[in-house]
């Protein structure tokens, strides 16, 4: 599986990085980025399947769950980050984002834009969105909290997270205009202010 | 699915041993078992370590006694995880040990007696090196792997950092960096059974005649309840009452056995004091009270580890309580923070700190990738 956002990711980590990729799933990513450049990456996961694919693809992953937050690990400890389709997951969404910018030099989050036309045009028919963004029907989500590309924008500046770069994505190609509105994935690359 | 090729052998070490205590024993045996065949580039070996109670015998039937299936069966021969279709793997009987190496019961050389009360105190570090010893004369340079549960474990662990060149991975399953203050405790209370009990003469017992049964009963009775979870002791017994013959299940107000797990427990101690030696029992629980990687290092376990070259795997168990999920991460805490290699698996088990022994097919699924990618690595 090869995902939208995984080049756009690829594009902001530099090689040698350390890398520790949080919710890290099958580990396709990581996989992905290591045969982009050289890196030296863990994983993170919770779900014993996922864990298992990592271990059969020789990745260095970790099991826990992320709502705890990192004690594992100290800060400024790695290079990049990356909070990838996971941020939506987690109920403890200020912790979790405080703690990747303390455990991360720099960081990418990228979660599904609930701002997008479509979905909002759902909601204004009266259902919950499901698009590719969205793949799930409203009682079978994963995802724990929907939110648009400005919520993101607010709740980083709140916690005083400094965006260093983003890249608003609607089926693969980066959006421009309107990105809260066109884009159906956002990628933000954060560090602490 | 091809043979285990079991092979049993005792290996005598004739150079005199310097033990962490200032001691030096002068000669020893080990006793090991191997499993699978041993590569032309001597690059198959995986070293797999005993817990408190275990020996060398691993996988298998014994060849003494076909009843007799080595503790690990269910992880170690062909096909399994540890695949010996791939893999030479070696058990070895730790030296202090009851099942042939040198230990408290053998003679003495200096006054052809047996050692008891004389023999010394092992670390887990002493394991180590006469276990490297063992690799150098099977002209074994790097281990694939050192594995091993709970005090195992630790030996795997004391291997990475004593010999960092000589094990390309470490699997620690179900361990502990050291002992908390309750792990002495539950093991002190355990030696106090063995050392109160009279027959237990100073530990000189074998001149006596005599064993200190009821102390080691007790001992492994204690032992026993920590290697269980509160949980699998309620699914296992509940307040279910011993009547094997269908009597009344009125209590009967005594203090013979009158509970389930009572029978359980003194079934365990009775078995256990049966072929273990108590002097042993003293001797590996020290071993376990005494090991502490970080102690050289003001307690920085991170600086203990700061010269491991081995690939790691860390396993823990979520309701074991004896050596918990907690006492692992410090391992993998300590190992990221040196960014050493390393997986960490928290398998969400109910049996305890025993999980290690049983089948899980998470667990064993995760070892057996594991291996898997260690021969895909090589290739």
């Amino acid at each position: 599986m090869r995902r939208a956002d995984f080049a756009a990711i690829a594009n902001w980590i530099a090689p040698n990085s350390e890398v520790l990729d949080l919710g890290c799933g099958d580990g396709s990513f990581l996989e992905y980025l290591q045969k982009q450049k050289p890196v030296h990456a863990y994983g993170v996961e919770i779900d014993d399947a996922r864990v298992l694919s990592c271990a059969q693809k020789g990745l260095n992953v970790i099991q826990q769950n992320l709502e705890g937050g990192l004690a594992l690990f100290e800060n400024n400890s790695f290079d990049t980050v990356v909070l990838s389709q996971t941020l939506q997951t987690i109920h403890e969404t200020e912790k979790i984002l405080r703690e990747v910018v303390r455990v991360g030099k720099e960081s990418v989050v990228s979660f599904p834009n609930f701002g997008h036309w479509s979905h909002r045009l759902a909601v204004g028919l009266g259902r919950m969105p499901v698009s590719k963004s969205l793949p799930y029907q409203w009682y079978n989500t994963p995802n724990v909290r929907v939110l648009t590309v400005a919520d993101f924008e607010k709740l980083a500046s709140s916690l005083g997270l400094q965006i260093l770069d983003q890249c608003i994505l609607h089926e693969g190609r980066q959006v421009t205009l309107m990105p809260n509105l066109f884009g159906s994935l956002a990628l933000f690359r954060v560090r602490r202010a | 699915m091809s043979e285990l090729h079991l092979s049993r052998n005792t290996i005598h070490f004739a150079e005199p041993l310097p033990l962490q205590s200032g001691t030096v024993l002068s000669g020893y045996d080990l006793v090991i078992e191997t499993y699978g065949k041993l590569n032309a580039d001597k690059s198959n070996a995986v070293l797999v370590c005993h817990a408190l109670n275990a020996s060398h015998h691993v996988a298998g039937a014994n060849p003494d006694d076909a009843s007799d299936i080595g503790w690990w069966d269910n992880m170690i021969g062909p096909g399994k995880p540890v695949d010996t279709n791939h893999f030479f793997v070696i058990g070895v009987n730790n030296l202090g040990s009851c099942f042939g190496s040198t230990g408290p019961k053998s003679i003495n050389p200096a006054n052809g007696k047996q050692y008891g009360a004389d023999f010394p105190v092992i670390t887990v570090e002493d394991w180590v090196n006469t276990q490297a010893r063992l690799a150098d004369k099977l002209s074994i340079r790097r281990f694939a792997a050192v594995m091993g549960g709970s005090l195992g474990g630790m030996q795997a662990l004391a291997w990475s950092i004593q010999f960092p060149k000589r094990l390309a991975h470490c699997i620690v399953i179900a361990s502990t960096p050291k002992l908390s203050a309750q792990n002495i405790a539950f093991n002190e209370v355990a030696r106090n059974a063995i050392l109160s009990d009279p027959d237990f003469h100073g530990g000189n017992y074998y001149e006596h005649g005599v064993v200190p049964k009821s102390g080691l009963r007790l001992a492994r009775m204690v032992g026993h309840i920590t290697y269980l979870s509160d949980d699998d002791m309620a699914e296992k017994f509940g307040r279910d009452l011993q009547r094997p013959n269908g009597e009344s299940h009125d209590y009967r107000f005594s203090f013979d056995v009158e509970f389930e797990v009572e029978s359980y427990l003194r079934h365990q101690g009775d078995k256990f004091s049966a072929y273990f030696d108590a002097n042993t029992y003293l001797l590996i629980t020290r071993a376990l009270d005494y090991f502490d990687p970080s102690r050289r290092y003001e307690g920085s376990l991170s600086r203990a580890l700061a010269e491991v070259q081995a690939k790691f795997l860390v396993v823990s168990f979520s309701t074991d309580w004896r050596f918990s999920p907690n006492r692992s991460r410090e391992i993998v805490e300590a190992l990221l923070s040196n960014k050493s290699e390393v997986s960490y698996a928290e398998i969400d088990a109910p049996h305890g700190h025993d999980a290690f022994l049983l089948d899980d097919p998470r667990y064993h699924n995760l070892i057996r990738a594991y291996f898997e990618q260690m021969l895909e690595l090589k290739s």
